[in-house]
Order: C-alpha cells, then structure tokens, then sequence
C-alpha cells in the first residue's frame, strides 16, 4: 500500500487550482507521477471518496477533495459510512472510526 | 512593547460553510460571541496578530513536517478551500515579513522552530479572520503547530514555545495579539462528525482558565485520541497560549457543542 503517495497527490491537489483543472481533463497524466496500487488508483478515479477513506486518507485531506468532487456535507459522511459497512474499518491512520454515530 | 491579547477560539469549516443548516440559536449566539472576541481584541490596540492555527495539510506534508513553523510573507493567500464550501471568499491576507523575522529570531534562542515565507491559509486561519478581523487591515503572523501528522510534538514543547512566543512578544516595540485556534474534543471529518465530549471539554477548558500547567500537561496522545478525537490534538494551540501567559487567569466566554460545526464551540480570552 502506499498511502503516503495517495495522501501526497491529494494534498496537491487540494491547493493547486490549475493541477484540480488538470486532474479533471486527465487525470492519468496526474496520477503517473505518483506510485499507487491499482486499488488506490482507481478509488482516485472513481472518486470513491468512501473507499480512499477506508485506504486510511487523513479525513482533512479527503475533506477537500470530497468538496472538488461536489459532495455535499452530509453526503459525503454518508459516503464514509457507507464504506465502512462494505469494506470494514479504516485500515491504518488516526482516522479510523470509534463508532460511526456521529450527529449529521 | 508587549503581549496586549491572548486568546483562543474554535475554527471548525462548518462555522462558516454549514452556518445555513445550523440551529439559528446556535449560530446567531456563537456570531455574537466572535463579535465579542473581535471587540476586544480591537480594545488592546494590536499593530499584529499572531495566529496559533493547527493546520490541516495547506502547506505542510509529510515530506517535510514542521512541528512548528512561523510565516514570515508579507502577504497570504487563503483560504485554500472552495470559498462556496467555505462560505469564505479567497483573498490576500496583509503579513509583515520584517516582524515576523524578527520574532522567529527571538523564538529562536529558546525552542527551534521552523518558519516559511510562502503560506496559504486554511480554514484553521481563514474562519477566525473572517470574524475577528473582518476588514483584513491588521498584519498576520501565522504559526502553525502539526497536530495532524504524527509523531507530533509532547504538550511540553506546546507549552514551552508559548512561553519562548511570550518572551519574543514582549522584546519588540510592536503591540502583539495572539489568537489560538483549534477545536477539543471533536471527531472531524469522519462518520464520527459532531460527536462531541462535552464532559472532556469543560474539565480541558477548566484547567486552560487556571493556566494549571501539570494538569494541561498530563494528557497523553492516546488517552485524547480515545476521549477526544483526532481533533483533541489541538489542544496544542490552547496550551501554547497557557505557556503565553503563566500567572494569569484565562475566561472561556462562550462554549456550546454544536454537532452540525463537529465541535464545541469556544471563545475565550487571557486576562493579561
């Protein structure tokens, strides 16, 4: 797994206007200069906010690319418990879930 | 001259950007309460203000991660996040890079910090500004500590670079403010958001008003993290304000959990 580099490109990405316009028009040519595994790969391009929640992306950077992506709030919490119900727990990081019952 | 503010508040995005889908009681009394906070601050007459923001992966990664860093631009460009989510327009912030250089040398003799002459700020900055200095005129200082990426500084080193951040304050000829910024107990962006330990938030802000530095001190990581969340890292921020100002009293103005802004929503100040 290489979480390091997921969290990197996002980290990126979050701050950078022109590399957010980039990755939408083509994303592979963003994506190459990172080393993913096809599972983190894909959630990026899928947008799978859930799922690069699950991989163990801290949640203040998934946040803002969960905003880029046009998820609303409460959608995008939805979109980590729903996760959590497919794919189990977070698997490594600080932001694994205690017990999913937040307030929203 | 010397330390004429101290004080602290919460930053949470939702403050801000989910304000339409909170109660209005609690909005409209948490506004009034950063009126408040911003009054008096305006009272003490700053020429700076220095903010003391755990920031959240706007400028520092772990490629390179400061435990703290102190900007030293003559202007900043925030908030980085979409201003529609935000609820914040994005917008250049006055620095004073001469200032700031001048503090950080002066930091410098008592803790290592790191500083940075390019930063961007985030919601951990940007949602204090917008209701504390509204009009954007007063020069910033930005100084982050990383609460997000372990391994992170002990509450110690928080408590010593308040004090080392107090002794430089007091040796320039400016009028210097300072604002803490983070959240207690929250659980923030995960499905966990708004919950909140009010409980562990009132026994912190207890110890924070006293200045009680064994008590501030004794928390580990893992007990925050069990009883308050990744956010409860922030506490760093309170407790460099602490380190700030020993002998004296601090008053929490204003707290409220407010599970749509995902923490308990604080305001209070030092009486220097």
């Amino acid at each position: 797994m290489s979480l390091y580099q997921t969290q990197k490109l996002l980290y990126q990405l979050n701050k950078d206007v022109q590399m957010q316009a980039s990755f939408l028009a083509d994303h592979e040519a963003i994506m190459n200069n990172f080393k993913l595994t096809q599972e983190e790969h894909d959630a990026l391009v899928n947008k799978d906010i859930g799922l690069l929640y699950i991989l163990g992306v801290n949640g203040q950077i998934l946040m803002h690319f969960a905003a880029m992506c046009g998820l609303a709030w409460p959608e995008y919490i939805q979109a980590m418990r729903d996760a959590l119900a497919i794919h189990g727990n977070v698997r490594t990081g600080l932001y694994v879930t205690t017990d999913g019952k937040g307030a929203v | 001259m010397s330390l004429v503010f101290a004080g602290v508040c919460s930053h949470a995005p939702g403050i801000t950007g989910r304000a339409h889908m909170a109660d209005p009681d609690d909005k409209e009394t948490l506004y009034s309460a950063f009126d408040d906070m911003r009054e008096a601050l305006e009272a003490s007459k700053p020429d700076a203000l220095i903010v003391i923001a755990a920031e959240h992966f706007a400028n520092f990664f772990m490629n390179n991660m400061p435990a703290y860093c102190i900007g030293a631009a003559d202007e900043y460009e925030g908030p980085i996040e979409d201003p529609k989510w935000l609820g914040i327009e994005r917008r250049l912030i006055p620095g004073n890079p001469e200032l700031s250089k001048r503090i950080i040398a002066k930091v410098m003799k008592d803790v290592d910090v790191a500083y940075a002459e390019e930063w961007k700020f985030d919601h951990g900055i940007s949602v204090p500004l917008h209701f504390l200095t509204p009009e954007y005129e007063l020069d910033i200082i930005p100084v982050n500590i990383n609460c997000q990426g372990p391994p992170l500084s002990p509450l110690h080193r928080a408590w010593a670079f308040g004090q080392a951040l107090r002794k430089a304050c007091d040796e320039v000829p400016e009028r210097i403010a300072i604002v803490a910024t983070g959240g207690i107990s929250h659980w923030p962006a995960t499905p966990d958001s708004g919950k909140i330990n009010e409980a562990w938030d009132k026994e912190f802000l207890q110890r924070w008003c006293a200045g009680d530095k064994d008590a501030l001190l004794s928390y580990t990581d893992e007990e925050t993290w069990q009883d308050a969340g990744q956010g409860g890292f922030e506490i760093r921020a309170f407790i460099a304000i602490s380190g700030a100002t020993i002998g004296s009293q601090a008053k929490v103005h204003y707290y409220r959990p407010i599970p749509i802004f995902a923490v308990g929503c604080t305001t209070g100040w030092v009486d220097l």
